[in-house]
């Protein structure tokens, strides 16, 4: 037995010298490289080592040493962020054997996680990791008050636990409409819903406190679905709220500020009709797909609305969303590139897929910019990332060159 | 009272809601034919409804009353046409049967639906508005001009032969497949053959009313559905058929050929693999862009190369929404998808134009900026496959129909309180069949 392990140990030091080595030493040249660390640099240089950033600047000043692999770009940014999506849980066939992002059985599973409901070698991961797209925050979807957890991961094609970054990123919860529960299951109503809420945080509150409070050797019996809503009481764990009419946002801010905990509004069409209260409340939106189809909870959702929110000083992201048709998926690159055609600058724009999401997400540092200590995480294309004719011409994942496009 | 009249009269010329009675003359815009090459500092003069004059600034002659409009900086390029879409809120055919050719989109179409001022929004002047592909056979099409409207009747297109322009639409694979669903197919080949049977049938209706010869006693009862089909075999009715697999193509083909119908294949995701048997079958390909394949099983080999193939195969390739699948205000960036993936940028402007109107026999009056064609034309202000580009304003038979610096009109452009409200969106819920 004992030898086996070693055996084993073994063999698991060989692939990750085997996996270090694929990951060779690589630079990128960019005429335009987007750091998302200050102003764009002309004719600049990304080295990586060993997956990570060693060091970036203008080509004059960055030498780049024998034996690295050279990329040559027009422009050049970090890994895309796609900040919100179910890719991965949700496969393209569309059939009921791969859409594992939303369990309806009942309308309050906090215990479900992402990690294990999560296909990385799903043919959607690959397609958008085409684009430019190195990290994904996806994971149980809107559609039930509280659905599950969502993870985020690196779209590189390896075991799922080999490439997440963290396992538990965020509790997604949904009101307003998709939130209630269809054929006369509860929640019927929106204060229902938000009842329900409420006590599921009391319980989660008590239950914490109890084992906060009890001693070592006496804790009380382990919980999967309050021991993850404690974490979401003690503010260590966002919850994600999938809402989008402007009562319902306050709603959710309203809840958030009664028991102190962290949320992220997600979707949300109509906050840019109450941004102030959401700027007050310091609370960040992953806006919903720019060219989401408006009808509904969504009546009002405006291609501008990530435009208004960054003007009124509010942390934004952009997301690909959830569809259930076709397309099974949209590209983040494409949401953003109508978002800077329709109220963000370019870099905003940028940045709602880079450092502006990274930091909603907390993994700012590892991803989001080109800085030394970084994850090796690069896009590379022929023109401006947002024009519809451009062409993403490669894509670097911790150090890996995991597609190029021949010319 | 007579000047209030004046005033109003006035302004209804000035706001453009009356073709106008003098001739409107736009200058200085790259102009964008689509019937030749881009024309740089061109001249396009429109009376009545019609397209008078088009040509370069220095050889182009104004008329002295011309209204004149500076469309400097700005592309001019003609109106947009949608080869399949369902804006206008419709309705085809009920679950009670798989063939229902007696059933018609405009007993259904709202004139009055917001989707209506988005697709204008997008530029898009001319649409064939179809029913869904949950049937063999949904229902007659509608070719429609989105005029300023506020019945169907004011929407419609009269064809050459002076009938309300429109398709039929038919579908096959996986939609219309609905195994222990009644009358309804539960496999391709039972497709196919209810098909070719609803065909045979109307073969021996036609023979009949020709026998018959104008003779009361000897006509076969009115059958609506018949009638339809007719139109059909006769070459007066176009079959917009929805198709995705290689081989579901294929058997649009042969049916096409042993009934003589004629027919635009609609979607033909995987026309790619079978590109030089349509383009040899001289079937035009209305494809359509979306951003990831999947969703269904019949579009998980969908590639926005499709078009590039098509084309390069010689099959005429245009393009469509399947509003909502794809918003009509993004209808220019569906064919900018195809140019990214290798579609020369005259095929894309081409597919969203001309081909369009070939495709829905229109060609003699819309899809390209000639003399004598309809004033159906937008107004850009930068490259029409550039994401920074916005339509300004439509134009349809001269008369503005979209103008992006009203707020209202903006609104439906880019959506904000209020725009999508009362809308009838058909939002493609999981199941439902498009």
């Amino acid at each position: 037995m004992k030898k086996s392990i070693t055996f084993f140990g073994g063999a698991m030091a060989l692939l990750i010298i085997a996996s270090v080595s694929a990951a060779a030493q690589v630079a990128v040249r960019g005429e335009t490289v987007h750091t998302m660390n200050g102003a764009p640099i002309r004719d600049g240089v990304v080295l990586i080592r060993d997956g990570k950033i060693e060091r970036v600047g203008p080509a004059s000043q960055v030498q780049i040493p024998a034996g690295y692999r050279t990329l040559t770009a027009k422009v050049v940014t970090p890994g895309l962020i796609d900040a919100h999506t179910v890719v991965g849980l949700a496969g393209y066939l569309n059939s009921p054997g791969d859409q594992d992002q939303l369990e309806t059985s009942s309308p309050i599973q906090p215990e479900l996680r992402a990690v294990d409901g999560y296909n990385a070698r799903e043919a959607l991961v690959e397609y958008v990791r085409k684009f430019g797209i190195t990290t994904i925050h996806t994971g149980h979807g809107p559609g039930a008050l509280i659905s599950g957890q969502t993870m985020i991961v690196k779209t590189r094609d390896a075991a799922t636990d080999a490439v997440v970054i963290t396992p538990t990123a965020m509790l997604a919860a949904t009101l307003g409409s998709a939130g209630l529960g269809s054929a006369g299951r509860p929640p019927g109503t929106r204060s229902k819903a938000v009842a329900m809420l409420r006590t599921e945080l009391l319980r989660a509150q008590e239950y914490q406190a109890k084992w906060d409070a009890a001693p070592a050797d006496k804790k009380p019996d382990r919980n999967l679905r309050s021991e993850i809503l404690g974490r979401v009481i003690k503010g260590e764990l966002p919850l994600l709220v999938t809402v989008h009419k402007a009562n319902d946002i306050l709603t959710a801010l309203r809840v958030a500020k009664e028991f102190n905990i962290r949320i992220v509004l997600d979707g949300a069409a109509d906050s840019f009709l109450v941004a102030d209260q959401i700027k007050a409340a310091g609370v960040p939106v992953i806006v919903h797909a720019t060219m989401a189809r408006a009808g509904g909870d969504t009546q009002n959702l405006s291609m501008e609305t990530a435009g208004k929110l960054q003007k009124a000083g509010i942390p934004v992201a952009l997301q690909s969303g959830y569809e259930s048709y076709v397309p099974k998926t949209r590209i983040v690159l494409f949401e953003a590139g109508v978002a800077a055609a329709n109220g963000l600058s370019m870099e905003e724009a940028l940045s709602a897929i880079t450092i502006g999401a990274a930091r909603i997400l907390g993994i700012a540092n590892r991803v989001g910019s080109l800085e030394a200590g970084k994850d090796g995480d690069v896009a590379l294309f022929d023109g401006d990332p947002f024009e519809y004719t451009t062409h993403v011409t490669g894509v670097i994942i911790d150090g890996h060159v995991v597609s190029e496009e021949k010319k | 009272m007579r000047p209030i009249l004046l005033l109003l009269l006035t302004l209804m010329c000035a706001t453009g809601t009356l073709a106008q009675e003098r001739p409107h003359a736009f200058l200085g815009a790259e102009i964008i034919p689509v019937s030749g090459p881009p024309i740089p500092n061109g001249v396009l003069v429109v009376h009545r409804g019609k397209i008078t004059a088009v040509g370069p600034a220095a050889s182009t002659q104004i008329p002295p009353d011309a209204e004149r409009i500076n469309a400097s900086g700005k592309i001019i390029m003609p109106g947009l046409v949608d080869t399949h879409s369902h804006i206008g809120g419709g309705s085809g055919a009920d679950a009670s049967a798989p063939l229902q050719p007696e059933v018609r989109l405009m007993d259904s179409f709202d004139a009055r639906d917001t989707s209506i001022k988005r697709a204008r929004a997008g530029g898009i002047t001319t649409v064939n508005v179809m029913p869904g592909s949950g049937h063999l056979l949904s229902g007659q099409t509608l070719y429609l001009k989105l005029r300023n409207g506020a019945t169907v009747d004011d929407l419609f297109i009269r064809n050459s032969r002076g009938e309300i322009a429109g398709g039929i639409k038919m579908a096959n694979g996986t939609n219309s497949i609905r195994p222990g669903g009644g009358a309804f197919p539960g496999t391709r080949a039972k497709s196919a053959a209810l098909a070719r049977d609803m065909f045979v049938r109307a073969q021996a209706y036609r023979d009949k009313v020709a026998r018959a010869a104008g003779d009361k006693e000897k006509l076969p009862p009115r059958d609506l559905a018949m009638e339809a089909l007719v139109e059909v075999l006769e070459g007066r009715r176009t079959v917009q058929f929805h198709t995705h697999r290689q081989d579901d193509i294929l058997t649009v083909l042969r049916l096409s050929k042993e009934f003589g119908f004629r027919v635009v294949l609609q979607h033909v995701s995987e026309g790619w693999k079978v590109a030089e048997e349509i383009a040899k079958a001289g079937a035009p390909c209305s494809i359509i862009n979306v951003d990831a394949p999947g969703g269904k099983i019949e579009a998980i080999n969908m590639s926005h190369e499709n078009a590039a193939i098509l084309d390069r195969a010689g099959a005429l390739v245009g393009f469509h929404t399947d509003d909502s699948v794809t918003d009509s205000r993004h209808f220019l960036r569906s064919a900018a998808l195809s140019v990214r993936a290798g579609l020369s940028r005259e095929k894309a402007l081409y597919g969203l134009t001309m081909a369009g109107a070939r495709m829905l026999e229109l060609e003699n009056s819309v899809g390209t900026l000639q003399l004598g064609k309809d004033a159906d034309f937008i107004l850009l202000s930068g490259d029409p496959l550039s994401v920074y580009t916005k339509v300004l304003e439509t134009w349809i038979e001269g008369v503005k129909v979209f103008d992006r610096s009203k707020p209202e009109d903006k609104l439906y452009a880019v959506g904000g309180e209020g725009a999508g409200r009362d809308a009838n969106l058909h939002v493609h819920e999981e199941g439902e069949q498009r």
